[in-house]
């Protein structure tokens, strides 16, 4: 069954579109993401979904209801967790859980209910009487998804909810998101890692406002021509120029301390290529297999794209 | 409207009160000293009153006169011109603010009536002053005609009883004395009030913007309706808590005499505290800074109340115009019934204008403060 069904939307600020011709459907309990690096416009899409930024363009159905001409209706489905910490520091735990349960009509029995096991499975129990601004930038995330939670809604939206958020709150976070899928609640999540685009059902990939590719992270990845190789080097700029251009070279990505190239075979090329640095007065050692990070991801997709 | 989400955001706001010290200061601090410092500096305000005496008689008994004046703590002689011009250009000139002409037939007066014996030129634009001023002024020419009755009297061997002149002194004074705070702590008391509540409600949505709770705030359910209700309730009763405390200040400290119904007095505070509310809500939805909207606030009530609402300046003596945009403000209503519930113990019957006023006020603010709370982004 289709919960969320996305036809076209856009929206632009002064003329430039944050976000352009989104077009995707999600399905009852699945975990499907919005992947992509800053400034593609996954928040824009998140707030235009939550009804809290009105679309300039196409048509967002959540649930059965259209939310341009009903966004209040639609807010009674879902849970938004905006990217910035939106809950009250000078409040505590208890009591940002109570303000939140009251705005969704929770009854104090259910509340009651509820509020146990959330905190629980989050580790969070402890800190029942301290105030939200005291908490981790873990704890607080962890914080905000048990107040998305506390009225059970049926959509979760979740813009970047782990950025910045210790490894161990993380692990918490996404054992706790599993958990609603298979109580069947729909998950979507932007991020700009990978690892975690990898644990989605679906995703879509956003690239300055504009929607790339919709597939599973594994179609995704198959995608991915050649095998993406890392040069370490101190004068990486250096390593990109001679590089560019060279047969077997997909695309270069320029990092701290070296630059990945996306080679279309490893084995037959590397040799030619350490010749051409050692031509160019440039040390390197052998380029080891790096793991795809996002960004590689896009360089590799966007290059095909164009050619 | 559901009941359960006014009271979430209506204790929540509370406990946000609770715990910010600048909403504590206005709400708890502020009062107290705005009555201090405005109750008492417009007391001060007429002790050693610059003041010029034209003296045309020039006689023992007008230098007697001149020698109480001198002796009062109320005024000090900074000049003694010699011509009507010289007097009025020191009027002007800002030299002195009083101006007593004594007649050249003075001692006669004296003798015959004891009563209006002198001229008293004010500047009249601080009218307030100018009417203490007078005040004081004639108990000084009151106390000296008694005292010279009483000499004169006693020259002839005749009784009057020597207590007479002390007791017309004494009462004169404090009496004048008094009418002076009843006639300025009411307006002190509105003052206070419109700034309290509309400061303390400016910052209530822009605070909402500022700490970046409000996107997830307006992903919610809560209707703007509601956001308005719940977020006020806790200041009307810190402003019920503030407005009891000072007039309880005008009654207990600045003595000023309370003869009205209590209830009458609960009604039109409520209904005053409603309207700066409002007016604070308002400007807190148009403004995203708290800075800036407790500033646009304090514009906002201040200038207002303190020029155009009769406060200081009596409203039937400004320029036609000028008496046009006092009828929009709010203060001038609820001054008007303090004074009316506080010195004549006026039903709300009498009251029904100043009050229909308010009511006006309360509605227009209110249709509009409903609506402004848009639950977008952007
Ligand atoms: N309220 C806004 N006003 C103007 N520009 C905006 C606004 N929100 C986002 N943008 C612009 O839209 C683009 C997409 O932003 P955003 O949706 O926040 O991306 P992401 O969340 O993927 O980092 C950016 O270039 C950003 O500067
Ligand atoms: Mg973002």
């Amino acid at each position: 069954m289709t919960v969320v069904s996305v036809h076209g939307l856009g929206k632009s600020f002064a003329g430039i579109a944050a976000a352009d011709g989104m077009d995707f459907d999600v399905e009852n309990g699945e975990i499907f993401g919005l992947v992509g690096p800053d400034g593609a416009g996954k928040t824009t899409v998140m707030r235009m979904l939550a009804g809290v930024m009105r679309p300039d363009r196409g048509s967002i159905v959540i649930d059965g209801i259209d939310v341009l001409a009903d966004p209040e209706a639609a807010k009674q489905h879902l849970s938004y967790m905006p990217q910035r910490f939106g809950l009250y520091e000078d409040l505590t735990v208890d009591e940002n859980i109570r303000f939140y349960a009251d705005l969704f009509e929770v009854s104090r029995k259910l509340r009651a209910e509820r509020t146990g096991p959330l905190l629980a499975a989050s580790n969070m129990e402890p800190f029942r009487a301290r105030l939200a601004g005291q908490l981790s930038g873990g704890m607080k995330q962890k914080l905000g998804l048990i107040c998305a939670l506390i009225h059970t809604p049926r959509i979760l939206l979740l813009d970047e909810p782990t950025t910045g958020v210790d490894p161990v709150s993380r692990r918490d976070f996404w054992r706790i998101l599993y958990g609603l899928r298979e109580q069947g609640v729909t998950i979507l999540i932007s991020t700009a890692y990978l690892d975690e685009a990898e644990r989605c059902t679906r995703l879509a990939l956003l690239h300055h406002g504009r929607q790339r590719y919709c597939d599973t992270p594994e179609r995704l990845k198959a995608m991915m021509p050649g095998t993406l190789v890392s040069f370490t080097s101190r004068q990486a700029r250096a390593v990109r120029d001679a590089l560019e251009g060279q047969p077997g070279v997909l695309g270069l990505l320029l990092y701290g301390d070296g630059v990945r190239a996306l080679l279309d075979d490893a084995a037959k090329r590397v040799p030619g290529l350490m010749a051409r640095l050692a031509s160019a007065g440039l040390d390197s050692e052998p380029p080891r297999p790096a793991e795809p990070g996002i960004e590689d991801l896009f360089v590799a997709l966007l290059k095909d794209e164009e050619s | 409207m559901r009941p359960l989400r006014l009271k979430a955001i209506a204790v929540k706001e509370a406990l946000q009160i609770l715990r910010d010290p600048i909403s504590l200061v206005i709400a708890l601090l502020m009062p107290f000293m705005q009555m201090i410092l405005l109750g008492y500096g417009i007391n001060l305000d007429v002790r050693n009153l610059p003041t010029c005496v034209f003296d045309r008689e020039a006689s023992q008994d007008s230098q007697a006169l001149l020698k109480h004046f001198q002796a009062s703590p109320y005024f000090r002689i900074v000049e003694t011109p010699s011509t009507y011009r010289d007097v009025i250009r020191a009027l002007d000139g800002g030299a002195c603010r009083l101006a007593i002409v004594i007649p050249p037939d003075f001692s006669q007066r004296i003798a015959d009536s004891g009563g209006s014996a002198v001229q008293a030129l004010t500047d009249a634009s601080d009218d307030n002053t100018a009417n203490i001023a007078i005040g004081y002024a004639q108990a000084v020419v009151g106390a000296y005609a008694a005292e010279a009755t009483a000499g004169a009297a006693a020259r002839a061997g005749l009784s009057t009883g020597p207590l007479q002149p002390v007791a017309v002194q004494s009462r004169v004074w404090f009496n004048e004395d008094l009418e002076s705070r009843n006639f300025i702590i009411p307006g002190v008391v509105a003052l206070v009030m419109a700034l309290v509540g509309a400061q303390l409600a400016s910052l209530t949505v822009s605070r909402e913007w500022e700490r970046g709770t409000m996107e997830l705030l307006v992903s919610t359910p809560v209707t703007p309706m509601e956001l308005m209700l719940g977020k006020l309730a806790p200041y009307f009763l810190v402003g019920l808590l503030d407005a009891a405390f000072c007039l309880c200040f005008a009654v207990f400290w600045f003595k000023v005499p309370f003869r009205g119904d209590l209830l009458v007095l609960f009604l039109t505070t409520s209904l005053f505290l409603v309207v700066v509310l409002g007016i604070g809500y308002l400007i807190s939805v148009a403004i995203r800074s708290q800075l800036g909207a407790s500033q646009i606030g304090l514009l906002v009530t201040m200038l207002p109340t303190v020029l155009l609402s009769g406060m200081a300046f009596p409203i039937d003596q400004m320029p036609k115009a000028v008496q046009l945009v006092c009828t929009f403000v709010p203060a001038r209503y609820y001054i008007a019934i303090l004074k009316a519930v506080f010195l004549k113990g006026s039903g709300l019957l009498e009251l029904w204008r100043p009050v229909a006023a308010l009511l006006a006020y309360a509605a227009v603010i209110g249709f509009f403060a409903a609506r402004a709370f848009k639950k977008r982004l952007e």
